[in-house]
Formats: structure tokens, C-alpha cells, sequence
């Protein structure tokens, strides 16, 4: 873990204490889990008992405390995706990288979890690989995707782009506004 | 003004796979020469997801589904040039295969009514100009130089607007309680944390029509005196964040919120707070401790937020949905709005209709349309073969409605009375091929994961409920368990502090009251007549059914199927999982689910693979 960049997170919200949220999760993202030492020292430089910081990085879902692997394999089981059998996906995926939900393969390639609801139901089932949500998935289709993703045939999903901000106008036209009174 | 074009083309679902779409259009577009005249939009949602990526080209409203970048040069040519549809890309009617070219004339939308959802799918999202253009900030600039706080408030106590966020409290009640709190900092605070698995109507309206949102805030800001707003989303969202972060930040560019908005001395401005995966943070008062930056966990509610919440101040908390009413209901009146819907109703409510059905979406009704009308004329009904056997509503919070009373209409009273709940618009169907323990099951195992933990009820009672299902669908409970599950339900919603263990026993109850037999039947048979609680089922061939087709075979996960071409297969039951995707896969009911107990008395079968 580089402190230098985690400083700079915390830095990025001033150091306030009402944004602890919002650093774990900036953390989470560039870390894919949160160090120890990461939570350390933000308690340090927050003034903050270690636990709280702590009990915040265990009581939401988003985070985790241990590290991911190189590819991150997410199986919906939300209500629409479990209905429509998103579990037996998840468990299919199981089998076949031997790998328990939750955790790593022993190679440090693969991470496989479930989830709830990615926001995505009308194309349940919905299986994410490494950002990149996929629907209507099936067990074959599945271990297929990840196959392929995990040997290196699909590139990782490319970043994506920024957006620009429309080009905005100088005057707003509230003509059809009605005049004060 | 914006500039004129002859044509647009819409691009919807951009979380699908249409990233590519719109450079292909562009590119097309250039290269014909049309650069100047036709202009593509990359919009938000437009709900049918059973058919996206989907095109429209306005304004003759062309409708194209299941676009893919190879056909971007014909619908140029085609449509663009040649002013004629491409048949081949339009939506066909599933039973007649009749195609249908217009947007309006399909039937999926023909039902719908879009007051929240007016903008998704038609501009996009990203720009303020659009906005404007379809008559946006215009309900603002009216509220701001011509209305007093108090005449807003009256307004959308007339209009009957409630709570789009679960439990339907009126919006004009709450505004007027927190304009009548004591206190000079008051907040506006937007639930958009979206936490009901299986719903995702709030993210498409804050991805596809941000500004509606930030418009309606700023609206109930000058209505209960706030000069500052929330806007608290899920974290799982992030092109909701990042199309609601450039949407505040061009309002401010058009001085449309920060300080003397519109030249009226009124100020206003609003934040983005990430959520990070908690269901209990959508609840009022776990939302405002986890704004607070601390661990969302809900307070007992002697004190009204509307008194003080966020830091101990007036605060009022509306749905996202219910603040994107506002404007239209400024700008068409309260009589107007009022005019639609139920006696205690109004307006609609955007729904996401998934499940097991045709035509899967975000779709928006008046309220009052009956269930039937949603999930069949909408809907499409449940896929070939299947039958409905009951809606779901109300996420975690809700219950299952059966098929026998799907006539209900869509009112917050009357699905309250059969069991279940509006909640914030979750309608999941279910057929024949859902558990109902199973679903019960389900929403417990994810209400255990989700409690807070604060309060014994709800900590110790879910997870003792749990157990008493787990074991039912393991075949390992004995009758007097259903008593004892009732009664700890009932305990549950008498005893627990927030709403989040309040309801929890809703998909428990609801099904009970509903299924009891099917319940029984796990008990007493030891059998799922639905084939999911696996320990309890096999799947068989039926001989005399099967065709020798071989799809099984493909899809089976485990290679336990085995036969020859145009022979009835045969399932190995000691390398089958019931999973059940031969059952799902087979056009001949060849398949059929048994007891397990009955597995020893099949003859034996040799296998070969
Ligand atoms: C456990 C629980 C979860 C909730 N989740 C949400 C949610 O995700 N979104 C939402 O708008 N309201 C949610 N609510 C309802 C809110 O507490 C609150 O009533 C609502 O946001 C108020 O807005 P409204 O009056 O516009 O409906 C939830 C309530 C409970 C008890
Ligand atoms: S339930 Fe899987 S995406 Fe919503």
C-alpha cells in the first residue's frame, strides 16, 4: 500500500471527518479491498478511535478487508436474478474454478462473489467480470466468459472515457417564464 | 438556443451493449454528408430492456430494436436518406409477429403513462440545454418569481402527491411540518439509495433525467425554507453520480442553483453523498446518521426528521422519484395531477416489471391500473408455457399477491391490504417454476445480511425465522414449525425499532396467508412441487415425451444426461444437482420433477456417456 496516495484521498476531502464514507470507498476502488494500514491511518489523521473506522469498513457491503483477485467475477443475487437462477450460476462457477464465493483462487487470478441487484434486472441473470455487466448469462455461458477473461483472451474493459461537459451557454432562455407579481 | 436539426437519433441503454452505437452513427453519419442536419443522442433508459439497444429517430419516431453497430449504414440509408423504416429492425408483436414501426403504437408503451419518466430516453441526460429545451427549470423560475413557500406547499398538498419511496406518506404534509420546524438551517435530502434487490426505476430517472430531480429539490428547498440539499446515492450507481455531479454543475453555470437563483434572493445549492451497499441506510434515519459520516444505523422515531434530522435539524426526506413529480405539478396544477389516479392515489408510479415475464422493463402506470393489465397487456405474461402465480411488490419489504387476485388495482391501500406494499416500485412476477418458501427464504437470507443489529427483534428474529424456512425447504421441519414461524413474525413487526424489521416479516406472512399449502406440502410430502428446494426434488425423462432432442444434454452443466439421437435421454440422479435448466430447457415437457423419495423406486437405468 502507498500512504503518499492514500494521504492524497484524504487530503481530497479536506480531512473531514463527515467524508470517512466517501475515502473508503475512493480506497476500495483504487485498492479493490482496504489495507489495514490504510484504515490505520486514517484514523490517525482523523482523530479517530481505529474501531470506528473499523466498524464502518464491516458494516457496509461495498467494502472488503481482504484482497481481491486479478480478475473480480460479481453474480448477481438480487430478487430477479435469483429468480431466475442466479445462484445456481454463482455455484456452477464454484465448481468449476474451485473457488469459494467470497474468495480468491489460490493463484491470486480469480476473486467470485455474489451480490445484490446490480440495477440491471430486466436482463437477469447478471453476471459482472471485471466491471462489465452481462446479461440473460446462463452457467456454460458464464464459465465460459470467465474462461476466456481469466486466460487473458478479452482484455480487461478499457476505462471509461471521461465526459465533457456540454458546452454551455451564456444566457438561459426563461422568456416563457411568467414575470414576478 | 440550440441549433436545429432535421432528425435525431436516440440511443438508449447505455449500460448494455451499445457503447459502440454512437461513434458508428456518428461516423455514418459524416460520412453521408449529414453531419449539419442529423444530430445522435445518446439518452438514458426507455424501460423495454428485453429489446435494447433500441434507436429512435425523431421526429417520426421510427422504432428500431436489438441495434447492433452492423446495422448502423442501413438505417442511415434507409431511414435517414430514404425516409422509410427498415422492416427488419422493428418490433414485431410476439403472437401475431405483426411489425410494428412506431414507438407510440407498441404495446408495451401504449399502457404506459410518463409523468416522472417524461424526459428518460428522449434527451440527454448530460445536458442542460435539453433540459431547458422540453420546458425544464421553467416550474423553478415559475415558483421562485411568482409563488410564495406556502402557496407551493398548497399546491402539492392538492395535488395528492405520497411518497414514492415505500410507505406513501403524503409529500405536502412533510413539507409543511418541516417549514413549521423551528430553526433557521433546514435540509432537503433525496433518497436515491435504491436498496430493493431487484428495482432499479430511481437509477434509470438519475441517470436518464438528472436535472428533473435537482429541479424538484430546489423547488421543495424554497417550499420548506433549505438552502442546502442532498442527494444520497447508491454507490453501485456510479453514472448516476457522475450524470447528477455534471448536472449540479451546469445548473450553477445557468445560475440555476448557488446564491440568488433567478434574480428572486433565493439560494440554494446541492451535494452528492455516496451510499456504500447498505438496504438500511435507505431508511430515514440510518440515511441521515450515514450523511453524518458515521454507520447508518436508524434512531427510534419519537423525534420526526422533519424536527430534527440531518445534524439535529429540520430535514425533510423525499424518494427521487416523488421530488421529479414536482415540476410537472407546478407547471400543469395540482387538479391536473390530482386527476390521475385513485380516490387516495394520485398520479403514477414507476415500476421495474422483471421476473419471470416477456417483456421485462421500467415501465410507468397511473396508479389504479390493475395488476393483470400491468403484467399481461405490459408485460406480455409469463414466457411460453409458464403461468403467472403471483407478483411480488415492495422488495424485502413487500409481499406476493396471487394470481387469483391480480384484478387488484395499483394503490398504496389496496396493496397494503392484500398483504403486501407500493414500496418503492420493485414488481418481480413469479411462476410456476418460484418456490414461494423459497422466496420467503430468500428475502430473509438478505434481510439477516442487511440488519443493523441494533435491536433484538429484528437481529435474533429474522435469523430464528431463517432457520425455520432453511430447514422447510430442507425437508427437515415438522408441522407445528408454520405456527411457530407465524408467531415469531408476528413478533417481529410488533417489537422492532425501524421499518426495515417492521416489514421484514411481510414476504413471510403474505405467503403464508397465500401458499400455507405449499408450505405444508415441503412438510408433510417432502416435496416442491417447483422443483427448486433441491434436497426435495429429482428430474425425470418422461419416455414417452422425449423427442431425443439433445438440448438437454447441451445444457446440462454436470454431463449427467446421457442418450442417442431420437432415443428418450436418460438424467444419471447420482451426479444430478437439480439445477433444473434441463426442465427449463425442454420444448416437449419431457422433463418432470419428482419427489427425491421416489428416486429409489425408479427402475434402474444405465447410463451411458
Ligand atoms: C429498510 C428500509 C429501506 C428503505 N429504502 C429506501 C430506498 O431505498 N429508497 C427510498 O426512497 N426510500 C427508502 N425507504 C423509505 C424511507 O425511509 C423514506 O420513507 C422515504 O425515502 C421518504 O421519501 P418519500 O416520502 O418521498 O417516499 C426505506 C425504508 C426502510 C424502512
Ligand atoms: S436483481 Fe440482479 S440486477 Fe437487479
Amino acid at each position: 500500500m502507498n500512504g503518499d496516495r492514500v494521504n492524497q484521498i484524504i487530503d481530497a476531502y479536506g480531512g473531514d471527518r463527515t467524508s470517512t464514507l466517501a475515502m473508503l470507498q475512493d480506497i476500495q476502488r483504487e485498492y479493490n479491498y482496504l489495507p489495514r494500514e490504510a484504515l490505520e491511518l486514517i484514523a490517525r489523521r482523523l482523530e479517530l478511535p481505529p474501531g470506528h473506522v473499523y466498524q464502518m469498513a464491516t458494516f457496509f457491503k461495498a467494502f472488503s478487508l481482504s484482497p481481491k483477485g486479478e480478475h473480480i467475477c460479481k453474480v448477481c443475487l438480487g430478487t430477479a436474478c435469483h429468480v431466475k437462477g442466479g445462484a445456481i450460476i454463482l455455484e456452477a462457477l464454484e465448481r468449476e474454478f474451485k473457488v469459494k464465493s467470497g474468495s480468491t483462487t489460490a493463484d491470486g487470478k480469480l476473486s467470485v462473489e455474489g451480490v445484490r441487484c446490480l440495477g440491471a434486472c430486466a436482463l437477469a441473470p447478471i453476471v459482472v467480470v471485471d466491471d462489465e455487466p452481462h446479461g440473460q448469462m446462463s452457467s456454460d455461458t458464464s464459465i465460459k466468459l470467465v474462461q476466456e477473461v481469466v486466460s487473458g483472451q478479452v482484455a480487461k474493459a478499457p476505462a471509461p472515457a471521461e465526459v465533457k461537459p456540454a458546452v454551455v451557454r451564456a444566457a438561459v432562455d426563461l422568456s416563457a417564464v411568467p414575470p414576478a407579481g | 438556443m440550440a441549433d436545429l436539426y432535421r432528425a435525431d437519433v436516440l440511443i438508449s441503454c447505455l449500460h448494455g451493449q451499445s457503447a459502440d452505437l454512437a461513434p458508428t452513427f456518428r461516423q455514418e453519419i459524416e460520412r453521408r454528408g449529414m453531419a449539419g442536419e442529423v444530430r445522435v443522442v445518446e439518452t438514458g433508459c426507455r424501460g423495454f430492456c428485453s429489446v435494447g439497444p433500441v434507436v429512435s429517430i425523431q421526429p417520426d419516431g421510427e422504432f428500431y430494436v436489438n441495434v447492433q453497430p452492423a446495422d448502423v449504414p442501413e438505417i442511415v440509408e434507409e431511414t435517414l436518406v430514404k425516409g422509410r423504416p427498415v422492416q427488419r429492425l422493428t418490433y414485431k408483436e410476439p403472437t401475431t409477429r405483426k411489425s410494428i414501426t412506431k414507438y407510440d403504437d407498441i404495446p408495451f408503451y401504449g399502457k404506459q403513462m410518463r409523468i416522472v419518466f417524461r424526459n428518460t430516453g428522449l434527451i440527454d441526460p448530460q445536458s442542460i440545454d435539453e433540459y431547458i429545451a422540453v420546458g425544464g427549470y421553467e416550474a423553478l423560475g415559475k415558483v421562485l418569481t411568482s409563488m410564495t413557500p406556502e402557496e407551493v406547499i398548497e399546491e402539492v398538498k392538492k395535488s395528492g402527491l405520497r411518497g414514492r419511496g415505500g410507505a406513501g406518506f403524503r409529500t405536502g404534509r412533510k413539507w409543511e411540518s418541516t417549514r413549521k420546524a423551528k430553526g433557521d438551517v433546514k435540509y432537503v435530502i433525496a433518497n436515491g439509495d435504491e436498496g430493493d434487490p431487484g428495482a432499479f426505476m430511481d437509477r434509470s430517472l438519475m441517470e436518464g433525467d438528472p436535472h428533473a430531480v435537482l429541479e424538484g429539490m430546489a423547488i421543495a428547498g424554497f417550499a420548506v425554507g433549505a438552502n442546502q440539499g442532498y442527494v444520497y446515492v447508491r454507490d453501485e450507481y456510479p453514472l448516476a453520480v457522475k450524470n447528477l455531479n455534471l448536472a449540479i454543475q451546469q445548473a450553477h453555470e445557468y445560475g440555476l442553483l448557488g446564491e440568488d437563483i433567478l434574480g428572486s434572493g433565493f439560494a440554494f445549492d446541492i451535494g452528492i453523498v455516496r451510499g456504500a451497499g447498505a438496504f438500511v441506510c435507505g431508511e430515514s434515519s440510518a440515511l441521515m446518521q450515514s450523511l453524518e459520516g458515521k454507520v447508518g444505523e436508524p434512531r427510534s422515531k419519537h423525534v420526526h426528521a422533519t424536527d430534527r434530522g440531518l445534524w439535529d435539524r429540520p430535514s425533510c426526506l423525499n424518494n427521487v422519484e416523488t421530488l421529479a413529480n414536482i415540476p410537472v405539478i407546478m407547471l400543469r396544477g395540482a387538479e391536473w395531477f390530482a386527476s390521475i389516479g385513485t380516490e387516495n392515489s394520485k398520479g403514477t408510479k414507476g415500476f421495474c416489471l422483471v421476473g419471470k415475464i416477456r417483456n421485462p422493463g421500467l415501465i410507468e402506470v397511473p396508479m389504479g391500473m390493475t395488476l393483470k393489465e400491468i403484467i399481461y397487456d405490459i408485460g406480455g405474461g409469463p414466457p411460453r408455457g409458464r403461468k403467472v402465480k403471483a407478483v411480488q411488490t415492495g422488495g424485502p419489504s413487500g409481499g406476493c399477491i396471487p394470481t387469483s387476485r391480480l384484478d387488484l388495482a395499483v394503490d398504496y391501500e389496496t396493496l397494503s391490504q392484500a398483504g403486501s406494499m407500493m414500496g418503492s416500485g420493485g414488481m418481480i412476477a413469479l411462476d410456476d417454476r418460484t418456490c414461494m418458501v423459497d422466496i420467503s427464504r430468500f428475502f430473509l437470507e438478505f434481510l439477516k445480511d442487511e440488519s443493523c443489529g441494533k435491536c433484538a427483534p429484528c437481529r435474533e428474529g429474522i435469523k430464528r425465522m431463517l432457520e425455520i424456512l432453511t430447514a422447510i425447504s430442507n425437508g427437515d421441519a415438522k408441522m407445528g414449525d408454520i405456527d411457530t414461524l407465524e408467531t415469531l413474525a408476528k413478533t417481529v413487526q410488533a417489537a422492532s425499532l425501524c421499518g426495515l424489521g417492521k416489514s421484514a416479516p411481510n414476504p413471510v406472512l403474505s405467503t403464508l396467508q397465500y401458499f400455507r399449502q405449499e408450505y405444508e406440502q415441503h412438510i408433510t410430502e417432502k416435496f416442491c412441487p417447483s422443483g427448486v428446494c433441491r434436497s426435495l426434488v429429482a428430474y425425470v425423462v418422461v419416455d414417452d415425451k422425449c423427442k431425443g432432442c439433445g438440448l438437454c444434454i447441451k445444457v446440462c452443466s454436470q454431463e449427467s444426461i446421457a442418450g442417442s439421437a431420437k432415443q428418450p435421454h436418460v438424467i444419471d440422479q447420482a451426479t444430478c444437482i437439480q439445477c433444473g435448466a434441463c426442465f427449463d430447457a425442454c420444448r416437449f415437457d419431457a422433463i418432470q420433477v419428482i419427489p427425491r423419495s421416489q428416486v429409489e423406486l425408479l427402475p434402474k437405468q444405465e447410463v451411458h456417456a
